[in-house]
């Protein structure tokens, strides 16, 4: 176990409003799929989706209050993910 | 590293008495050093089997038209041999059988972080073994689809693919779970003294492959799970005619696939530069800038998938962007090639089996990693694309990346592990025999593609006959050398000579403990004080 290890307790406010923001992003990722934004409504779900993520991880998954180390490894995940579907979609653009 | 070298006077692991008795004590062992042996004696099993049907397909080859098998025999060959040498072998093997085995003790831990999820691990890859093998035996005929199970004639083939996919999607979480094991074991479990930079680079390699197994593994997991979805529920995923895309299939495929193929050949390199400065007694040239490209090549591999499709359809954008990436991950391969070959300049070398295996692994290595360059440029690669061309380099740089590593860290750490010491005429005999027949077999192979041998074909044109017997051949020649090698290693572990604790002056931890370590490795948690390869 980790020596420095404390617990953080969250106010329950706090996530209503995170359950409310998450809410929101679901009725707009709905909505934005009724707008025709060409190639780049995949752009725009996925955009959505890593809000949703990052909230989720934050505030419910406590990174926020983690050590710092562990944030640059989760970021560094998700820019390797995000890295991984620009190319991809270099493909799906451009042909 | 301590320079004391004793035989201590604990049980060994082998001879340690537990819970269980017997076949029960190995398999419900969670010793990283038993469970590493589990995984051995399964893989020389299923090695074995895949092996053979590689040489029966050679076989078949050795004349045009029908030689002893048909068609749809020859495609479920294909198949086998590729999903039992790639899920089965080749992606778990070195990290499975000697990252298990040795990353604790070189590390200086008891254990990996946890003993239990490995254990699992190994009995996860046992029942995905089951599944996939059975789909051979069960239901509408064997796959044909090849280890690639493209799409879209994976949802349309009437043989029974579901076993298959299942099996390697089962498959995925051990790697996923050992994965996890060996970054909580690196990150947390080393000696005290055994900073980042003073930690071997078996353990290294490992620590940048596991990343890429719990990265990249999920993917495949996803995409064969779309695969069994698309063929029980036709969603639409990837198959046209229900509006999917059959190029998105090999985007993801490939999004595994290719840095699965680093999760083959990191392990490898790793053993490489355990071995080449044990034998060369010289520090390794370059440490830091091994280290720095065995986590480049994690890193840039991860985006050069697209070379698998460059005659798929993709865009053109994405054609030239796959191709340079390509040619970046070619950059921190050279830098290991050059370190190595660095390490050996001016070096007192003692020419021993371990040695010899890394030596032939730099040739074939090299053979595959410049062949790999032909296939990366776009306008050659349109040439080759699907040609026996691309079996060849594939198999100078998987068989001849991974297996002669895999062979040469058992010839260096069989000592260790089993107490006893190998004949080392039969070994390099064996070893001889095996070189000659492994390029008897594969350099004709690309000879076959440049002038237009498909591969995954039975039969060919009569232009092709002359080089199809010479590759045919060399497989009977490296089949008997395999055979020599292994029979020698069996043998020896019952009637060879004892082993000293360090019988090549190596100067890691696991040369500080006896042959065979003792349950716990150490009686004491070493303080590691120097670097990893002080010889000077």
């Amino acid at each position: 176990m980790e020596k420095d290890q404390h617990t953080h307790i969250v106010k329950y406010k706090t996530y209503l409003y995170v359950l409310i923001a998450l809410l929101i992003m679901t009725f707009i990722s709905v909505a934005v799929t009724g707008i025709d934004l060409g190639p780049y409504t995949v752009t725009a779900a996925l955009l959505l989706a890593s809000f949703k993520s990052i909230l989720v991880l934050l505030i419910f998954m406590h990174l926020k209050f983690d050590k710092k180390f562990y944030g640059i490894m989760v970021a560094s995940v998700f820019l390797l993910l995000a890295c991984v579907i620009v190319i991809t979609f270099m493909d799906y653009l451009y042909r | 590293m301590s320079e004391t070298v004793n035989q201590h006077t604990e049980v060994s692991y082998l001879e340690y008495k537990g819970r269980f008795k017997g076949l029960f004590a190995w398999i419900f062992s969670t010793d990283h050093k038993r469970i590493g042996l589990l995984y051995l004696y399964s893989m020389l099993v299923l090695f074995s089997v895949a092996a053979l049907l590689g040489l029966a397909m050679k076989i078949e080859l050795i004349a045009p038209g029908k030689t002893i098998m048909d068609a749809q025999t020859y495609n479920s060959f294909f198949t086998l041999h590729g999903i039992t040498m790639i899920f089965l072998i080749v992606v778990p093997g070195l990290p499975a059988v000697f990252g298990n085995f040795f990353l604790p003790i070189m590390i200086g831990a008891k254990d990996v972080a946890f003993p239990k999820l490995n254990l699992l691990s190994w009995w996860i890859y046992i029942i995905g073994a089951f599944i996939a093998l059975s789909a051979q035996f069960l239901g509408d005929g064997a796959p044909d689809t090849g280890w690639t199970f493209y799409a879209p004639y994976s949802f349309r083939t009437g043989t029974n693919m579901l076993p298959a996919v299942t099996g390697a999607f089962v498959l995925g979480f051990s790697s996923i779970a050992t994965g996890i094991n060996f970054i909580v074991t690196v990150h947390r479990m080393r000696a005290p003294g055994m900073t980042w930079m003073k930690m071997p680079l078996f353990p290294w390699a490992l620590y940048g492959t596991s990343w890429i197994q719990v990265l990249a593994t999920p993917i495949v997991g996803v995409t064969l799970l779309m695969i069994v979805l698309e063929r029980t529920m036709q969603i639409g995923f990837f198959d046209p005619a229900l509006g999917g895309d059959p190029i998105l299939y090999q985007h993801l495929f490939w999004i595994y696939s290719h840095p699965a193929v680093y999760i083959m050949i990191l392990p490898a390199m790793g053993v490489i530069s355990e071995i080449i400065p044990t034998f060369a007694r010289k520090t390794i040239f370059g440490y830091k800038a091994i280290v720095v490209s065995t986590l480049a090549i994690a890193f840039v591999g991860y985006f050069v998938w697209g070379h698998h499709m460059f005659t798929s359809g993709m865009s053109g954008t994405a054609l030239y962007t796959f191709s340079i990436l390509t040619f970046f991950v070619a950059i921190p391969s050279a830098i290991k090639i050059f370190n190595w070959v660095a390490t050996l300049h001016k070096a007192s070398i003692d020419i021993q089996t371990p040695f010899l295996w890394a030596l032939c692994f730099l040739f074939v290595f090299m053979v595959g990693g410049l062949s790999g360059m032909v296939l990366g440029a776009l306008s050659t690669n349109v040439h080759l694309h699907d040609t026996a061309f691309v079996v060849a380099h594939f198999h100078f740089i998987v068989f001849g990346g991974t297996g002669y590593a895999f062979f040469g860290a058992i010839h260096y750490w069989y000592p260790k592990m089993f107490g006893k010491m190998y004949d080392k005429s039969w070994a390099n005999i064996g070893l001889a025999i095996f070189f000659t027949g492994f390029n008897t077999l594969y350099l004709p192979m690309f000879y076959l593609g440049m002038t237009g041998m498909p591969r995954r074909y039975y039969d060919y044109v009569d232009e092709f006959h002359g080089p199809n017997i010479v590759s045919s051949l060399g497989a009977l020649l490296m089949i008997s050398g395999l055979i020599i090698i292994i029979t020698n290693l069996v043998r020896s572990a019952k009637y060879g000579a004892p082993a000293e604790a360090d019988p090549w002056q190596g100067k890691t931890l696991e040369w500080t403990v006896a042959s065979p370590p003792s349950l716990e490795n150490f009686e004491k948690i070493p303080t590691v004080t120097k670097h990893p390869y002080g010889y000077e």
